[in-house]
């Protein structure tokens, strides 16, 4: 498994090679260079090129690339062209929050998902299987943005129930009480996104429920007099969510990029509005860094993924 | 030679006259499927209306500033379902924004299908190293951030209509359908009359395009139905967010974006639900037709 496992690392690095260079292409297409917003009209050509220069701009484009690598490597991604703070320190204020709203999407998800793919797969074909597939297939077509939207408008401004922007009502709260108010502004949001990304879960897991009834196991442990209970607890369920496990990494994947579209809708300052907010003020040095820290993000989930996935299955192990 | 095509033609028109599959089969099973049959009608009725308001109206017409009219509201000013803040039209947009939705949706499906099919064919009859390779690049393009990708190209290149703004999609989007038609090829290859085929010498791309498409295009079909539905998500997403097609080419999406100000999306609903609507509604009758499909493609699931 180990052989798997370190094989896996190894893939990711041409890969983790491939995408910084893409990265590194599209920011040099962007207009602007790292003094953008130092520079005033009052300085001077020379003054420029020497900063030019010192930063490196006029070396070959590989020294160019390397010296970011470099950079980023330790931490240093630039500085905001709207901010006037070091990119990292941007990000950086945004990144428990999107973190949190994260880990709460994902308890929410796997709350709904377990039981009812649980109830579908060992109740398949009845009248409660059919609602969850039912629910399950419009989860799927509906496109985020517009559930997102309604929901908004009903429980947010309609009914008043959820604030509609923000992380925090008013500044100066602190402790318990902070921590509920940041609670109460993510419920609304991750809520949502929980709905719609029960889909695979539910599916996977009550096709492996139903496909793991008329398996030998089952049969003998029923034969042996088992509960019936106790073999969907002991044996059935057991089994079924290995699978389940092994999308974790894939979860948190769709989290990402789920974070773009659920943090402009609900208004919510983290990663996924900063990177929009970004775009629209053509703030490169950002918007490169996010790209990047999403891609590496990504990788490192799909890599999680796949691990699990081979100390899970050991079927997929490579000799 | 010559001969031996017509044999195993023969052979291959005689397996699709056996298995009841194809056209009457599906026809059976939206018959059978209520709410698949509904979905077809209100689909095909919907995009009929749509294709023949956008080709009566006038989208620079539609998309002029008057500013007038600025958030008219439905019935003021001769604004059926209201205007924007430039007064501009609702329904104009909505008739224009659902034809470019539905346009993008559909070539970006028929571009990434086709892609899919060759890169999948390929990958899946030859397999081994070829197969391989492909891999590797369809691995590393699914586990892309691909949506922020998108934004980036799109605020970077300076102008692009909604021809670029499809090949864009298409370059990104063509790897989950060559995944799924090189999952079935290569089972496929591996069966007698492929090799048969290969022992009488029939030309690769022959057996590719004669023998293994024709066995595994029902599922193509059903892949390239649910597909549409996510391009037409995706575009629409995507415009959402601004960062879709150029301003100057309403989008669905685009007019549900408004909603991302406080005051539209709480108090002027007549600018952003009729477009969601127009999604949801299309979305789900895309998605009901393509379980129909399903269906009828494998015979265990069949109700007809």
């Amino acid at each position: 498994m180990w052989k798997t496992i370190l094989r896996r690392f190894l893939v990711m690095i041409p890969q983790l090679f491939i995408l910084s260079i893409m990265i590194f292409v599209l920011a040099q297409f962007m207009p602007g260079d790292p003094f953008t917003g130092l520079i005033t009209p009052d300085t001077d050509a020379a003054t420029i090129e020497r900063l030019r220069e010192e930063a490196g701009l006029n070396d070959p484009v590989h020294i160019q690339y390397i010296n970011w690598i470099k950079n980023a490597a330790k931490g240093d991604l630039g500085r905001s062209y709207t901010q006037q703070l070091p990119v990292t320190k941007v990000i950086g204020s945004r990144v428990a929050n999107t973190f949190s709203l994260s880990l709460l999407s994902l308890v929410l998800m796997y709350a709904i998902a377990l039981p009812l793919g649980i109830i579908a797969g060992r109740y398949n074909g009845s009248r409660i299987d059919k609602v969850i597939t039912s629910y399950n297939f419009i989860a799927l077509a509906i496109p985020g943005f517009v559930l997102y939207l309604v929901m908004l408008l009903i429980f947010g401004y309609r009914l008043g129930w959820f604030p509609t922007s923000g992380t925090v009502s008013t500044s100066g709260l602190t402790g318990i009480t902070y921590m509920l108010d940041r609670l109460y502004h993510m419920i609304l949001p991750a809520l949502c996104y929980a709905v719609l990304t029960t889909t695979s879960t539910i599916q996977y897991l009550r096709n492996e429920i139903v496909d793991a009834k008329s398996q030998d196991y089952v049969r003998t442990a029923r034969s042996k007099g088992v509960p019936i209970k106790t073999v969907y607890n002991k044996h059935i369920f057991r089994n079924s969510l290995l699978p389940i496990a092994a999308f974790f990494g894939f979860q948190i994947t769709g989290l990402l990029a789920g974070s773009v579209m659920i943090e402009t809708v609900f208004a919510y300052p983290g990663m996924g509005s900063l990177f929009i907010d970004s775009v629209t003020q053509r703030d490169y040095s950002v918007m490169t860094a996010l790209v990047l820290l999403y891609g590496l993000l990504t990788l490192i989930g799909s890599l999680v993924s796949d691990i699990i996935m081979s100390i899970v299955d050991p079927r997929i192990r490579i000799e | 030679m010559e001969k031996q095509y017509e044999v195993e033609e023969e052979m291959l028109d005689k397996a699709a006259t056996e298995n009841p599959t194809g056209f009457k089969v599906i026809v059976k099973e939206f018959k059978k499927d209520k709410l698949a049959m509904g979905s077809l009608i209100v689909l095909a009725v919907l995009w009929l209306a749509i294709f023949i308001g956008a080709a009566v109206l006038d989208q620079d017409e539609i998309m002029y500033v008057d500013i007038l009219s600025s958030y008219a509201r439905p019935g003021e000013n001769g604004f059926l379902l209201g205007a924007d803040y430039g007064g501009r039209s609702i329904l104009g947009q909505l008739i224009i924004g659902g034809r470019n939705s539905i346009l993008i949706g559909v070539s970006v499906t028929i571009l990434t299908t086709i892609i899919g099919i060759v890169v999948g064919l390929i990958a899946g009859f030859y397999g081994g190293k070829i197969d391989n390779a492909i891999m590797r690049i369809i691995d590393f393009i699914q586990v892309l951030p691909t949506m922020m990708i998108i934004i980036v190209i799109v605020t970077i290149i300076p102008k692009y209509n909604m021809l670029t703004f499809t090949m864009i999609m298409v370059v990104f989007y063509w790897v989950g359908n060559a995944r799924l038609v090189r999952s079935k090829a290569l089972t496929e290859a591996r069966r007698d009359y492929v090799s048969a085929s290969k022992t009488m010498g029939t030309k690769s791309w022959k057996i590719m395009l004669g023998g293994i498409l024709p066995n595994i295009s029902s599922i193509i079909i059903v892949d390239a139905t649910l597909s549409l539905a996510a391009n037409i998500g995706i575009e629409t997403g995507l415009s959402f967010l601004g960062f879709g097609l150029p301003p100057a080419t309403p989008s669905l999406g685009t007019l549900i974006g408004y909603a991302r100000s406080p005051e539209v999306i709480a108090d002027r609903l007549y600018i952003w639900l009729p477009a969601s609507l127009l999604i949801l509604v299309m979305m789900l009758c895309i998605n009901y037709i393509g379980q129909a499909l399903r269906r009828a493609s494998d015979a265990k699931q069949r109700l007809g």
